[in-house]
């Protein structure tokens, strides 16, 4: 299920979305939306900050759509309140709309308009003379990487593209605030990459916050600099991924590591590993054990299998990688159910 | 910590609250909640200039746009241009003969619109376009809002600053403006015909007449537009939409008369030896229902405005029949079809109101 293939090591966000002091864009304090009853969002509370990318992040029902709606005014919440770019979307739907970029879940355009065309109509639902801006609809549609197809009817275009237009549309109005709901759901690998380096950009270079769902983690926690992980319409956990995994793992950690050779020999050589307290070979692939143990054990492991003349072709830790963690909380929400906050 | 808003309004009563569309959405009812001037992130550099408003002729220009160059306004501009050469030609003779009796007199260029020849099979050209008009009203709206659901633009619109009610006020503006097109165009192309072929020249009472008869048809026209839109709210798929659209005006067109007929029988029976009286009350009953429909009250529109002869639509007796039917001026004419013209725009504002308020409703999700 998960994927076998060595990601290397996921480099360490920096550090820089731990200003606190930073006043948040994006501010939820109790959002709640009940559908009769389903309570599909429950006491949500959110900070996004400028110049960071959020990831909200949950299975699909979690109530992600629900509270992006919400914070944009589309959707009236039933209970407690939110700041957009310092005004209430309920009260002030204009207001936010004027500064936040939407790109909705399976996001549309007019098929019988060129992609130029529909940023147009963008522009200038937005007060803005799309001839001033003629220049910028270029740079945009050649970041997303459609500068060639600009100029064709959007209906000959595939979804990947539609979504990447999404991108697009979301930034004719240089918002201060861009949500994207599932952003990379229709792109192919390949253009995940670009996708997630531009969404990257737009909180690095324009200064803008960025609030993205997704289902998808192992797509987008590269480009989150925080997540809140969502199910059932509560937050479980939220924070950078090293807090997160810090929350998780506590003083313990998980490894996988890739060694050759006979299991009898394997075993007793990473047990005799200072600090390892669990050993188990890999459910899918044999030649990949899992290894549980103290945190200092990730330092000393290669080291220690080194001098014993074993040789390490793979070492990840997934004690903090999202998926895994992202699964943990599943797991407990499943079982125990007794998160609530 | 930022300040909070001054009053968090939580909804008011619990079914209020369950209601999918929101207040929040329409930016109706709490637009008078003004901001407090300057402050947060959000009025850095990204702020733009101080336009606002004005989000409905966004919506109609870009709308009409798409009408002007759809196959459907082709389609309907060729279909009633044909209807209006093959009526006018037959009626051209009809005009002629007409021509020697009232030379001078008023009405003669009207007369090509409303007349027909009583030997032809063709209906006048009022009749086709009575006829056919609803068709250009469903053309233009059955696919409005749940056209904008299919295509998934829906939710990206109603993110855009601007109101909710701009995207149903401006598709509504430009439907009217296309249909409005359409039959200025087709007018235009039968007073040339008139102008040309028979030489009649217009007087500024023909004007005025065939003008209002056009500002009325793009009102009963506009009625079947704002039911087509309704449609195109109520219904998520825009072809069950357009059937339904269809299916009501030709009930209304085949089977009106048929049932305002059993429902006055019945009120108001008609025995055997029925009376003068019990006679005409059940006609009268009759013609009442029937101006519930649209259609009936186009036709009496049409009926005053296009010929300056009649005088009641109502019950006439043979005897209370003028030998010479008197020529009215045009005031005397849309006086008398004022009432009817009055309920008309009622029905369409009805409609278009209607569709209006289930849309504001509605959840932004399909
Ligand atoms: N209009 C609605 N009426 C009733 N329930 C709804 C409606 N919209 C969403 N829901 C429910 O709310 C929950 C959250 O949905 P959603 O926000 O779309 O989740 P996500 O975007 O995380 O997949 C789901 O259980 C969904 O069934
Ligand atoms: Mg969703």
């Amino acid at each position: 299920m998960r994927s076998k293939t060595s990601r290397g090591e996921r480099t360490e966000r920096t550090e820089r979305t731990e200003r606190e002091g930073a006043p948040s864009i994006i501010r939820a304090r109790g959002l709640t939306k009940r559908y009769g009853d389903v309570l599909a969002v429950d006491h949500l509370n959110l900070d996004v900050r400028p110049g960071e990318v959020f990831g909200l992040l949950g299975p699909n029902g979690a109530g992600k759509t629900t509270t992006i709606l919400m914070l944009l005014g589309l959707s009236e919440p039933t209970d407690g309140h939110a700041e957009v770019a310092g005004f209430d979307p309920t009260r002030d739907p204009l207001e936010v709309k004027r500064r936040v970029g939407y790109m909705p879940d399976d996001v549309g355009f007019y098929g019988n308009l060129t992609g130029r065309q529909n940023l147009r109509y963008t522009a200038r639902l937005n007060g803005i003379d799309p001839r001033a801006v003629e220049a910028r609809l270029g740079d945009l549609l050649a970041q997303v990487g459609l500068a060639d197809v600009a100029d064709r009817a959007v209906e000959t275009y595939s979804r990947g593209m539609r979504q990447r237009l999404g991108l697009a549309d979301a930034l004719v109005k240089e918002p201060a605030v861009v949500v994207l709901d599932e952003p990379t759901t229709a792109i192919d690998p390949a253009g995940v990459a670009e996708v997630l380096d531009l969404i990257g950009s737009i909180a690095r270079d324009r200064g803008a916050a960025v609030l993205l769902s997704s289902h998808l983690l192992h797509q987008v926690q590269q480009v989150c600099d925080r997540v809140a992980i969502f199910v059932g319409g509560r937050v479980v956990a939220q924070g950078t991924m090293r807090r997160l995994a810090e929350q998780m793992g506590g003083d313990t950690l998980q490894l996988e590591v890739g060694i050759d050779g006979p299991a009898a020999e394997l075993e007793p050589a990473l047990r005799a590993v200072d600090g390892v307290t669990d050993v188990a070979r890999d459910a899918h692939d044999p030649r990949l054990w899992r290894v549980t143990g103290a945190r200092s054990v990730q330092g000393r492991l290669a080291a220690a299998l080194a001098g014993r003349g074993i040789a390490v072709w793979h070492l990840r830790r997934i004690g903090d990688d999202l998926d895994e963690i992202y699964m943990r909380y599943f797991a407990k929400e499943g079982a125990g159910d007794d998160r609530a906050a | 910590m930022t300040a909070q808003p001054d009053a968090i309004e939580t909804p008011g009563t619990a079914g209020e609250a369950d209601a999918p569309g929101t207040a929040a959405e329409t930016g109706i009812t709490r637009r008078a909640g003004r901001r407090r001037a300057g402050r947060g992130p959000g009025d850095g550099p990204m702020q733009r200039s101080s336009w606002r408003g004005g989000g409905w002729q966004v919506v109609a220009d870009k709308e009409f746009g798409d009408h002007v160059l759809s196959i459907r306004l082709f389609i309907l501009i060729v279909l009633l241009g044909l209807a209006a050469v093959a009526a006018v030609y037959s009626t051209t003779t009809y005009v002629r003969d007409n021509a020697q009796q009232a030379v001078g007199s008023t009405g003669l260029f009207v007369l090509l619109f409303s007349a027909s020849s009583p030997t032809s099979q063709i209906p006048p050209f009022t009749t086709l376009v009575a006829l056919l008009g609803p068709l250009l009203g469903i053309a233009f709206g059955f696919d409005a809002v749940n056209g904008e659901r299919a295509e998934r633009t829906l939710p990206r619109l109603v993110a855009q600053p601007i109101h909710r009610d701009d995207v149903i006020n401006g598709k509504f503006a430009a439907g009217l403006a296309a249909i409005a097109l359409v039959l200025v165009a087709i007018t235009v192309l039968v007073s040339g015909f008139a102008f040309f072929e028979l030489g009649i020249v217009p007087g500024p009472d023909d004007i005025a007449r065939v003008a209002t008869w056009v500002v009325a048809t793009v009102i009963y026209v506009g009625f079947w537009l704002a039911f087509a839109m309704l449609c195109s709210v109520v219904l998520r798929r825009a072809a069950t939409s357009a059937l339904a659209a269809i299916s009501v005006w030709l009930v209304l067109t085949l089977f009106a008369s048929l049932l305002t007929g059993i429902v006055a029988d019945a009120l108001s029976p008609v025995p055997a030896n029925a009376t003068l009286d019990q006679q005409v009350a059940n006609a009268q009953l009759q013609l009442d229902l029937s101006r519930i429909s649209p259609g009936e009250l186009y036709s009496e529109v049409t009926a005053y405005v296009l010929d300056p002869t009649v005088q009641s639509v109502g019950i006439i007796l043979p005897q209370q029949q003028p030998a010479t039917p008197s020529i009215l001026p045009f005031e005397q004419s849309l006086l008398l079809a004022w009432p009817q013209g009055v309920a008309l725009i009622g029905l369409t504002v009805v409609c278009f109101g209607a569709a209006y308020v289930v849309f504001m409703r509605q959840e932004v999700r399909a």
